[in-house]
């Protein structure tokens, strides 16, 4: 595979899709029928159309990491309830909710691990947590995922899929913007890069802070990315708004992102990227 | 406390009792009758009420204070307690952004860089400041100001008062996640003190985008948050109108930030909202910044950045081995 192959997408809006059931899934691009088995061992990227949905934390994590080099860090950092938030639901019983439905313990995993032999420290978000939402314990692991790069002089790599800050959480929420932010200061500071890989949705926030401060931001095709929802420019403004705003290609049209790359080619491009920032010669490459 | 001209919801028993009395004084007038006892009576019920109205008000009525149409902008304060403020204008890459200015003045007689957000007083201002909603340039500008300020010595003083960054189009189409973000950043690293003032609505991202400094201090009846009341009303309680549940729920008020250790000091308000008496609220933000400013001088450049640091790392309560951290 070449680095600078023209990614394969389409300018279509991707809406919501919930990570498949069943036995066989419909391709919302093509029209297509895929076998789940086979969607889950393309890391859920339609074969032929190339359309994107979304992969979970720790399928990515297997998919991306050479073999049993991953460790996982802060596993234990789990949200608590500052406000004693209830709405129709109180906060706790839905994170609980979040957690049976996902497997996972927050929507963000962590820890160390090699791509192509270069060891990265990476922070993995998952949607289906809480719709990726940032609290504090989100943010609490993403910057200790960062400090952990310029603890052990590492590049960072941070995949987001996130609605934005969670509300539940309030003004600490909002906090983490500033706390991931001013950790990703000292990583520049170090001179160690930071490539953050912006995955469907990645939206509020999660764009307005870490997302949006890599060396390079890589968006994945057909990703929702942006600051505010459509609905609420459309209300406040009553805009037009055009077809694809939003979309990864929107965004690499208006000089926003530096790259899209397909999920399939993450890997080896991320390693090609580390080459020359921070290896700065050519990775020997492993069997990926 | 003067007339209301504008009257919020929950004050309209203050009206309704000052519109008894102004009839009462003109019955007096016309009737030549010594109506003294009832007039005195009126005004010890207008005393009570605005007691009973003013000292138990709710999160949603102070964020109704916090965007009273005549409540003190940033650019009052800035005239009020500064001098010789001279506005720099421009982010010298696409445009001027009117919701949120700055430049140089003088506070207490030492050269400061003023950084605010500034809602419009009549329309025709609205408009051209965007009704406080800065765009990316807004943020952009802002950074330059503060490179500037770093270069040249002068601590930072910001003053918050958004309802959030500017929703729209343009906003996402020149990146205002990526210009918010780089503030996010940049102001940790800032080598200068720093003090942001939340003078009314604390708007999400939009109000962080220029708040991440040594010091936070919010007014009385201002308020931050995450997302709007009607925001969050919205999408937990798919009703905007649920907004003062929202508002409560969220914990968005001054005194929750102190509590939460987000701020360092609530400044308090004349009765009833610093629209009263913006004079007085002028001088109690002078007193405040003054002395916080005076702290953050005393610091060594590098010492205040990792104080920064420390701030910021210790933002947020989580779980973690069964304890609650932060």
């Amino acid at each position: 595979m070449s680095l600078f192959s023209k990614p394969k997408y389409s300018t279509v809006v991707v809406k919501k899709k919930d990570i498949p059931k069943g036995l066989w899934t419909k391709c919302p691009l093509s029209g297509e029928i895929v076998f789940n088995k086979e969607l889950e061992a393309n890391q859920m990227v339609v074969p032929k159309s190339g359309y994107h949905f979304p992969i979970g934390a720790r399928q990515r994590i297997e998919a991306l990491f050479d073999a049993d080099t991953f460790v996982e860090a802060d596993a234990s950092v789990r949200s608590a309830d500052p406000l004693k938030f209830v709405d129709s639901q109180a906060y706790p019983d839905r994170i609980k909710k979040y957690e049976k439905e996902s497997g996972l313990k927050e929507a963000v995993v962590c820890g160390i691990g090699a791509i192509e032999g270069i060891r990265v420290s990476a922070a993995v978000m998952d949607f289906r947590f809480c719709g990726g939402a940032m609290g504090s314990a989100v943010g609490e692991k993403i910057t200790r995922a960062v400090e952990a790069a310029i603890r052990e002089k590492i590049p960072c790599i941070i995949f987001s899929a996130s609605g934005g800050a969670r509300m539940q959480e309030g003004i600490f929420s909002l906090m983490q913007m500033a706390k991931t932010s001013a950790a990703l200061g000292r990583l520049a500071q170090a001179g160690l890069p930071f490539i953050s890989v912006l995955t469907h949705p990645t939206m509020g926030g999660v764009t307005a802070s870490f997302a949006t401060l890599g060396d390079l931001n890589i968006a994945e095709p057909g990703a929702l990315i942006g600051f505010a929802g459509a609905r609420v420019i459309k209300e406040t403004t009553k805009q037009t708004l055009p077809a694809g705003f939003q979309s990864a290609e929107f965004l690499l049209k208006h000089g926003l992102i530096d790259q899209i790359v397909s999920r399939l080619e993450m890997r080896a491009h991320l390693a090609g990227v580390l080459a020359a920032l921070y290896l700065k010669r050519k990775a020997q490459r492993t069997t990926s | 406390m003067d007339k209301p001209t504008y009257t919020l919801e929950f004050e309209k028993p203050l009206r309704e009792l000052s519109a008894q009395l102004d009839q009462l004084k003109q019955q007096s007038l016309e009737s030549n009758l010594d109506v003294t006892s009832e007039v005195a009576a009126i005004e010890r019920k207008i005393a009570a009420t605005q007691r009973e109205i003013y000292s138990s008000l709710t999160p949603w009525q102070r964020v109704q204070i916090a965007r009273h149409p005549k409540r003190p902008y940033a650019l009052d304060y800035v005239e009020a307690i500064c001098e010789d403020f001279r506005e720099m204008h421009g982010d010298r890459q696409f445009k001027d952004d009117r919701a949120l200015v700055g430049g140089t003045a003088f506070f207490q007689g030492q050269a400061v860089m003023i950084i605010a957000q500034h809602k419009g007083r009549d329309t025709k201002e609205k408009v051209a400041r965007n009704f406080g909603m800065p765009q990316p340039e807004g943020y952009r500008k802002a950074l330059r100001l503060m490179k500037t300020a770093e270069k040249f010595g002068l601590p930072v003083l910001t003053f918050i008062d958004t309802p959030g960054a500017y929703p729209g189009l343009s906003s996402e189409e020149r990146h205002v996640s990526e210009a918010i973000a780089v503030n996010l950043r940049e102001m940790a690293l800032l080598r200068v003190p720093s003090i942001a003032v939340v003078v009314g609505e604390g708007g999400s991202g939009g109000a962080l985008g220029i708040g991440v400094t040594d010091r936070v201090l919010i007014f009385e009846n201002s308020y931050y948050s995450v997302i709007s009341p009607e925001g969050c009303a919205a999408i937990l309680w798919k009703d905007a109108a649920a907004a003062p549940k929202a508002a409560e729920a969220m914990k968005i008020t001054a005194q929750h930030l102190e509590q939460f250790g987000i701020v360092d000091e609530v400044i308090a308000e004349p009765f009833g909202g610093a629209h009263n008496d913006p004079k007085q609220a002028a001088a109690a933000l002078g007193y405040t910044l003054q002395k916080h400013l005076n702290d953050l001088r005393a610091v060594k450049t590098e010492k205040l950045v990792d104080l920064r640091y420390e701030r910021l790392r210790h933002l947020g309560v989580y779980e973690e081995a069964g304890e609650i951290r932060s």
